[in-house]
């Protein structure tokens, strides 16, 4: 037991003792919950950062033990799991810090702060799992964390949001499940390998293969929300806006997707799953997953569930990526995974503050918020842009990194879906702008509180603005060292060597 | 060393039966937990003995088979023998707590609760067919005694209904003894075994093999013969319906896989593992689909017993006319089951008695608010479900992921569908209780708030459940040690 072997380990812990503690703390405890809170968040950063140099520098931190007879529990840190994880260390202490202005005085918050912690502790499970065995521990531990996270509220509505939420992620579990145990039982536990295990696999095994992949992204698709597995996702909206932002951003759609990604690159690998004539197939499926989700997003007047309708568009990006199986397409989905999480919960994050500090959750009520609120104004407009893919934002360089990838390797009509795409955001986005800095406000604000000098609480205004500057900066400093989109160049370059 | 852990493990028990019987429910309490301390102590030495030095064949008095008692001690025997330690003492501690002392009867509770612990270790330690069925009689007969504890005409309805269960059951598997001993004239499960190895076996001993599962499988609630266990779960007191639930049925089941895989290469059949499997999955489908149904919140624990209870007859077919390995992983699985079961089950019922305590109504709509003021019980109650559920990273998911791989091995991929849709279902009771609680339609306390170490023990026994799925790998090296005639003497 070293200190390389115990990283991962701890940095599952911090949240994880976190949440026990928070568990344990009276409701009273305001204080020193925060302070717990914090500096749990605070330390992950710190222990994620480490391993993030290390794994630069070719290090490996590696903890695993048998859990049961021939299936092991794995705990590594490689450069695809620290895209996830430093994601997710990084905007669970902008939604710590958002939560505790958001639930000031709402009852149950040491009951939400506790899963809360058990729900990052999840995805940072997720991200670290050396091995499709350890991924699932964690995404069933996900889901069963969110639920309290969801139905939050306890009013009818949640409730009713709560039980679709659960009818979709346990069945999509137990079809996971089906598919892993299959998968293990035909060849044995295969940890999570840079370049994949299956080229050059026997042929006789492709019908096995193809079926176990079929439901693998099933069960994955689930929590990505790929149409039509997706009608989770829009009613738990219900949820208070961190959890919304937490659960668009970097938890539970982006667990689906982070599962498709090792499946595609590291359990099959890139090649294989082309070879196997897998790719096609999925690559329709996302395809037509942005698009349906644009044009929903379109038709929808409340502000939450647009948002709702737009992750379910932008995530797909991150699988289309995947299908176009050259290096610049793959870069592109794969920087999507962090760009889509900065800019959505940024948004989320806005659209809180309108509804928290407003009241506003209808779109044609926002006419003139830019006036009343424009630090969360311009930081939902930039969010905005960045969705669209307006250059230099985060969104573009996206867009122009999968888009020279689909050229590249000749699939055009890819590059037709992200035009389309793209003006359908633009169309759904750019009336809501419009009406926050053009529009003049034409009623009062349907229930408006006030923080001091402030346009709103320092906890609530603080988060979106750090958020949209690293959304800009993502975008402005893309070359430089541990850059999003440089990272990636790094995992996709070792990917590629083997 | 040994010879003082033997003795210790199988006459405390009754030695604190016909004391507690002399004393009243208070001083009952105190003799009580002082034996607790000792049989944990003796049980976790015996296993850490049988751990570290394998297991043995043990002849009480060191009379040779005929005569005398045989007990194997084998690391399956020990590791039952430790969660019947770990659950009775949580179960017997809960209740010395929950049970009113001015009641008059609940005195009997501590000697039949001895009585009871007897039994089952006769049963884990037993080798040979009539010992079994002594021990079998004990715990059924404690049982049903338990069960009358409640007091009401209700629970004595349920407790009669048991009884003549519990009887029938017993007649049936007394009539497939006599019939083997009347061929092999030997009761010792080892020589019967041995017998068959070396002999023709005769036509119609099949008959035997059937008649005793048929009496087993009654008295562990096997659909369709299901229809007792939830009066006599759901009416006990909440520490009763604990240790009937988690330790009771396990017994029979216990005695009937010991029987099958002994004696089913031989007297069973394809066709009698795959029925029996088939009863086993209609039992996990139609007993959570009851739970799910249910009004009050102890009712949908005791569907759930039935339910869960259906898996562990998947045994019967993933060991039948299969390879060594294939049939040691789904050995591994159903111990598993059966032992996560025991914590999660014993848990729930727990906590499921101090919500009911809290509220004042058993009905499981009567929880609205809880989540609130009470969070600490419903946590358990929660964590407890996430085992049945066999969701990771808790024993029943280790459990379901090796029947997965068993069933997948041995080509019966029907069971797969039975596996996930149970899993699924037992969800869906879960989460109901779990959607009542959270519905936030009050701002007071109006709940009564049992005392911090009611609330504790059954979140030690959920902990338990979940670290089993962490640590089954050590728990199961354990558990597969079989035991080597000529040692412990």
């Amino acid at each position: 037991m070293t200190l390389s072997t115990l990283m991962p380990v701890f940095a599952l812990l911090t949240s994880l003792l976190a949440s026990v503690v928070i568990f344990a703390l009276p409701e009273r405890g305001y204080r020193l919950r925060t302070v717990i809170n914090l500096a749990a968040a605070g330390l992950k950063i710190v222990l994620v950062g480490v391993m993030i140099w290390g794994v630069a520098q070719g290090r490996e931190y590696e903890f695993a033990f048998n859990m049961v007879p021939s299936a092991e529990f794995v705990l590594r840190a490689d450069a695809l799991s620290m895209l996830f994880a430093g994601l997710s260390a990084l905007l669970w202490l902008l939604t710590t810090i958002y939560a505790v202005g958001y639930l000031e005085d709402s009852p149950n918050r040491s009951r939400f702060f506790g899963f809360f912690s058990l729900c990052v502790a999840s995805t940072m499970g997720i991200a670290l799992a050396g091995n499709l065995f350890t991924f699932f521990l964690f995404y069933e531990m996900l889901t069963l964390s969110t639920y309290p996270l969801v139905v939050h509220r306890g009013t009818p509505k949640a409730l009713r949001a709560g039980r679709n939420y659960l009818v979709y992620t346990l069945t999509g579990g137990a079809v996971l499940l089906l598919a892993i145990a299959w998968l293990h039982g035909l060849v044995g536990d295969l940890r999570f390998q840079e370049g994949g295990h299956f080229a050059g696999v026997d042929p006789s095994l492709h019908g096995p293969l193809t079926i176990i992949f079929v439901l693998l992204i099933t069960g994955l698709g689930v929590k990505a929300a790929l149409v039509p597995l997706h009608g989770w996702l829009p009613q738990a909206m219900v949820a208070p806006a961190p959890v919304s932002a937490l659960l668009h951003a970097v938890a539970v759609v982006k667990a689906g997707a982070f599962g498709i990604i090792r499946v595609v690159f590291e359990v099959y690998g890139l090649e294989a799953a082309e070879a196997m004539g897998l790719l096609t197939g999925l690559a329709l499926v996302a395809a037509f997953t942005i698009i349906y989700g644009s044009t929903r997003a379109l038709y929808q007047i409340d502000l939450k569930r647009r948002l709702a309708f737009s992750t379910i568009s932008q995530v797909a990006y991150i699988v289309l990526g995947l299908c176009l199986f050259g290096p610049l397409g793959v870069t592109g989905g794969l920087v999507h995974l962090v760009h889509q999480g900065i800019m959505k919960i940024t948004l989320f994050f806005c659209a809180g503050n309108y509804a928290e500090t407003l009241g506003v959750h209808r779109i044609d009520e926002l006419d003139g918020a830019g006036k009343r609120m424009p630090g969360t104004s311009v930081a939902f407009t930039l969010g905005a842009f960045g969705m669209i893919g307006a250059p230099p934002l985060a969104g573009f360089i996206t867009k122009w990194t999968m888009g020279s990838g689909a050229l590249a390797v000749g699939m055009d009509w890819v590059v037709a879906v992200l035009v389309l795409s793209s003006l359908l955001n633009a169309a759904y986005f750019l009336p809501i702008v419009h009406r926050l800095w053009f529009a003049e406000q034409h009623q009062a604000w349907p229930h408006e509180r006030r923080w001091g000098r402030l346009e709103t609480s320092a906890w609530l205004l603080w988060p979106p603005l750090i958020t949209a500057v690293l959304m800009v900066l993502a975008g402005i400093l893309a070359n430089v060292p541990f850059s999003p989109l440089s990272w990636v160049e790094l995992i996709v370059a070792r990917e590629a060597a083997l | 060393m040994t010879l003082g852990l033997m003795a210790g493990l199988l006459f405390t028990p009754l030695a604190w039966a016909v004391l507690t019987l002399l004393v009243d429910f208070r001083k009952g309490r105190v003799v009580t937990w002082l034996g607790m301390a000792v049989q944990m102590l003796v049980s976790l030495g015996l296993w850490a003995v049988v751990a570290s030095d394998g297991g043995f064949l043990y002849l009480l008095g060191g009379w040779q088979a005929p005569l005398g008692i045989e007990l194997r001690v084998d690391g399956l025997a020990v590791t039952f023998v430790l969660l019947t330690a770990v659950v009775a003492a949580a179960c017997g501690w809960h209740a010395s707590i929950y049970l009113d002392p001015d009641k008059a009867w609940h005195r009997y509770f501590w000697p039949l609760f001895w009585f009871l612990w007897a039994g089952l270790n006769a049963v884990w330690l037993g080798g040979d067919l009539f010992n079994l069925y002594v021990g079998l009689e004990l715990i059924s007969l404690a049982a049903v005694g338990l069960v009358a504890l409640g007091g009401q005409a209700d629970a004595l309805r349920a407790a009669i209904r048991y009884l003549m269960a519990a009887l029938l059951g017993s007649l049936a598997y007394l009539l497939g003894v006599a019939l083997i001993y009347g061929q092999f004239g030997t009761l010792s499960l080892a020589g019967v075994t041995a017998l068959l190895n070396s002999a023709e076996v005769p036509a119609g001993l099949s008959f035997a093999l059937v008649l005793m599962l048929l009496g087993l499988a009654l008295k562990t609630a096997l659909f369709p013969m299901h229809g007792w266990l939830p009066p006599a779960h759901g009416i006990a007191k909440s520490p009763v319906s604990a240790l009937l639930s988690a330790l009771v049925v396990k017994a029979s089941f216990y005695i009937a896989a010991r029987l099958w895989l002994d004696l089913g290469g031989h007297l069973g059949s394809y066709a009698l593992a795959q029925l029996i499997g088939a009863l086993g999955g209609i039992a996990v489908i139609w007993g959570s689909w009851l739970a799910f149904r249910q009004v009050k919140l102890k009712q949908v624990v005791a569907y759930s017993s039935v339910a869960q209870i259906g898996y562990l007859f998947l045994l019967f077919p993933l060991t039948w006319g299969v390879s060594d390995a294939i049939s040691l992983q789904a050995q591994q699985g159903i111990t598993l089951q059966v032992i996560s079961h025991a914590l999660a089950k014993a848990a729930m019922f727990l906590s499921a008695g101090n919500l009911i305590m809290s509220v004042g109504s058993n009905r499981v709509d009567a929880l609205a608010g809880v989540s609130r003021f009470l969070p600490f019980s419903l946590f358990s109650f929660g964590l407890a479900g996430v085992s049945l559920m066999g969701l990771p990273p808790t024993g029943g998911f280790a459990a379901k992921w090796l029947l997965l791989q068993a069933s997948l091995a041995s080509g019966q991929w029907w069971w797969l569908g039975v596996l996930l849709a149970g899993g699924l279902l037992s969800a869906a009771y879960v989460f109901r209780v779990y959607q009542a609680s959270f519905i936030d339609d009050t701002d007071i306390d109006h709940f009564f708030h049992p005392s911090r170490s009611l609330e504790v023990i059954p979140m030690i026994l959920a902990l338990l459940s979940l670290g089993l799925g962490l640590m089954a790998e050590p728990v199961l090296s354990v558990m597969s040690l079989p035991f080597e005639a000529g040692r412990g003497q």
